[in-house]
């Protein structure tokens, strides 16, 4: 990422929510959003602009789940393991994504497609279990359709 | 498109039978045919009518008359008598027990949220209205006291007392906190309310500014609702434009303005000092308390912290009276809840009910009983904070205090059916488990009592427990919840003491007999093949990662139980069911 970019991406942002109390996890939440995680570059330039120890910023940004440090896979699978989720079976959709895929809860696949995620609860319990890839939400899954949906979200690209 | 005038839904409640819809359907459309009334009634078949066991049923709108157990020669006298003249057919009519009540989700479904004026249209704004111009703030919250609203988030402390506390103190500065970070598991009323009628969560919070005196809000909602936040965005840039949030509302004296503020995946920051932490964009781990918050609160200021369903409430108390409010529910437990059913059950989805209700009636009336047919095992209410209820309590009446009594809580509104397949060794597990993922780390007893406790029941799944465990795990609860900094730690042994209390038979097999008895926990399961089932494919050889199955396609197969690693891939693949699981 070019150092200019970079310094006019963050200088919009801390200029959007200058003066506003408690600010930094709203800004970081913008970057997450555009770039999939926070890059180290942006940090440093963060902590120099709002004026905060890069520790500070590392500090929250490890602390909240929703905040990532490395670049996400193309397609983010997101499996559900709320309660409903659980007690339906979704451990062994999970297992399933792992042996297909040849990938670990929170990586990514080695040739960058697909990142795993476990979370706690997508909130449509009604239709458990629930997977979601990217933002399309895949309900009542069977452990045998795994392959399918994997599939045609891969032939995308 | 064609305007119908009536619209008629249809589907046979009955489980385990054919579906009887296909000849009634067309036997229905066909006599509309014949009174030359097809262009005019439209029917559908639908996948819930909300209602079970009553045979065919049909619910006619927008007269909302409901038939059940309704025969092919009943279709004439249903189109002449309803169709025709409207009148309804007394012998035919089912008469709902109509337990539920909608306060909470009063718009939900019924308004366009995202249209200020569609919640205008139904007396929106209209109690702050009676507020701002007609009211003191010691009079809301005589008001609220009447209404005998408490706290929705979990814990049920009383509304106006926050609001009292908050209000006695002087500053300069004072702040409402609306609580949306909704993270239990299995609960999403709060998203429904914020995505299905933002503007009573809106109302409710300039209300609750004016009686402490507060001119500036915040909305706390997790960035995993995306919807959510978008319709509070935009129901707040509405109501400003309305003249309802900023200078001078409704022009009056009162200033007021909200602004929302995202969560980041951390279940502990929906404890109030955690939040505020999270406000103030650290890392959201709980302070002590006293000083609470009404008194010392985000950035040291006076601040009222209330849940969305708690929040969406108000305006209803003020429209109708604190009084005819507290006439729903019970003794110590005002108004209604809203409960996410959810698991085992036939009709999972969110159910508003008055205070009082019996779980059973919850669960079999409303929700149709178990979506296995099996026997219900347990109820688990108040997520990872909550316990579990078993069977033989479900005619408790719901409240507060009940269900404290029982070993759980109210919280959020979660509500978990279990069938006899479920293990509650290992819903204890499950629940312990993501507490321990979700403790902040800062104090010891829910850090380290947690892990261990953990460590304890996954020892007992594995088939390696102590009888001297159970006591362990008594103890170690006992420490957490005296020692804990926050609820979440004083809380999260909940499901495990309630568990213990009323299964400890279930613990002692799992642990004396290294046994499961729902067949759940796989390390404790034995496989062997059932020989007259067995068509000698070899399949579970070839799936076997362990060498466990020795034999050949003449001789058969048999499970060597000594080298059997217990992972259940010749029982999934087995396609002659001929494996059995014990």
């Amino acid at each position: 990422m070019e150092e200019k970019a970079v310094s006019i991406e963050i200088k919009n942002l801390v200029e959007k929510w200058k003066g506003k109390e408690g600010n930094l996890i709203m800004i970081l939440h913008e970057i997450q959003n555009h770039h999939g995680y926070v890059p180290r570059d942006i940090s440093l330039k963060l902590s120099e602009m709002l004026d905060v120890p890069l520790a500070r910023i590392y500090e929250v940004i490890t602390f909240y789940n929703y905040f990532k440090l490395s670049p996400p896979g193309k397609h983010r699978i997101s499996v559900c393991m709320g309660t409903a989720c659980y007690l339906k079976g979704a451990p062994s959709l999970i297992e399933e994504i792992k042996d297909l895929l040849d990938v670990e809860e929170g990586k990514t696949t080695k040739d960058g497609l697909f990142h795993l995620d476990v979370v706690r609860c997508l909130g449509c319990c009604g239709l458990s279990p629930v997977l979601m890839i990217d933002d399309k939400v895949y309900g009542k899954v069977k452990k045998a359709e795994i392959a399918d949906i994997l599939a045609k979200h891969g032939k995308e690209g | 498109m064609a305007v119908y005038s009536k619209t008629i839904l249809l589907k046979d409640t009955n489980l385990a039978q054919e579906d009887r819809t296909r000849d009634f359907y067309t036997n229905f459309l066909q006599k509309l045919e014949e009174s030359s009334l097809s262009e005019l009634v439209q029917v559908v078949r639908v996948s819930d009518i909300g209602v079970y066991n009553k045979g065919v049923v049909i619910k006619i709108m927008p007269d909302n008359i409901m038939y059940a157990n309704l025969k092919d020669s009943d279709i004439p006298r249903i189109i002449n008598t309803t169709i025709k003249e409207g009148k309804p057919l007394d012998d035919l009519e089912l008469k709902r027990t109509g337990r539920q009540l909608r306060i909470v989700l009063r718009n939900c479904g019924m308004i366009d949220p995202e249209n200020i004026r569609d919640y205008i249209g139904v007396d929106g704004y209209l109690a702050l209205k009676k507020v701002l111009l007609e009211s003191t703030p010691e009079k809301v919250i005589e008001e609220m006291k009447k209404s005998g609203l408490r706290g929705r988030g979990g814990a049920g402390f009383p509304t106006w007392m926050k609001w009292k506390f908050a209000r006695a103190i002087a500053a300069d500065e004072k702040y409402v906190i609306c609580n949306g970070d909704e993270g239990d598991p299995g609960a999403y009323m709060d998203r429904s309310v914020l995505e299905g009628d933002p503007h009573s969560v809106i109302e409710g919070m300039i209300i609750a500014a004016f009686a402490i005196g507060a001119t500036k809000g915040y909305f706390y909602i997790r960035a995993e609702y995306p919807l959510a936040v978008e319709r509070i965005q935009k129901a707040i840039e509405d109501a400003r434009t309305c003249g309802l949030l900023g200078q001078n509302i409704l022009g009056s004296q009162f200033n007021f303005d909200v602004e929302v503020r995202l969560g980041a995946g951390a279940f502990v920051c929906g404890e109030e000092t955690a939040l505020i932490a999270s406000i103030e964009g650290k890392r959201g781990t709980p302070r002590p308390r006293p000083p609470y918050p009404s008194v010392k609160g985000l950035w040291g200021k006076p601040t009222v912290i209330n849940n969305v369903e708690t929040l969406a409430n108000i305006p209803y108390i003020f429209l109708k009276g604190g009084d005819h409010f507290a006439k729903a529910g019970t003794a110590t437990s005002k108004g209604t809840k809203v409960f996410a059913v959810t698991g085992k059950v036939r009709n999972s989805g969110l159910v508003e009910v008055p205070m009082g209700i019996t779980l059973r009636e919850i669960v079999y009336d409303i929700c149709g009983g178990t979506s296995s047919g099996k026997q219900l095992k347990a109820v688990q209410t108040g997520g990872p904070s909550g316990g579990v209820i078993p069977a033989e309590y479900l005619d408790t009446p719901v409240d507060y205090d009940n269900l404290q009594k029982l070993g759980s809580i109210m919280g959020s509104g979660g509500m978990i059916i279990m069938d006899e397949d479920d293990c509650l060794v290992d819903i204890a597990k499950f629940y312990l488990g993501f507490c321990v993922e979700e403790s902040c780390g800062k104090c010891s007893p829910c850090r380290i009592g947690g892990t261990q406790m953990l460590r304890v029941l996954e020892r007992i799944t594995e088939g390696k427990g102590r009888i001297e465990d159970l006591d362990m795990l008594r103890r170690i609860a006992f420490a957490m919840q005296k020692a804990s900094l926050c609820a979440l730690g004083q809380t999260a042994a909940n499901p495990v003491l309630s568990t213990v209390r009323y299964f400890e038979a279930e613990y002692k097999e799992h642990i004396v007999n290294k046994k499961c008895p729902s067949h759940k926990c796989s390390k404790l399961a034995s496989y062997m093949i059932i020989q007259d089932k067995c068509k000698k494919c070899g399949l579970c050889q070839k799936h076997c990662p362990a060498g466990a199955i020795p034999g050949s396609r003449e001789e058969g197969y048999t499970i060597k139980q000594d080298r059997c690693v217990k992972c259940g891939q010749c029982f999934e693949v087995c396609k002659f069911k001929a494996i059995s699981k014990e």
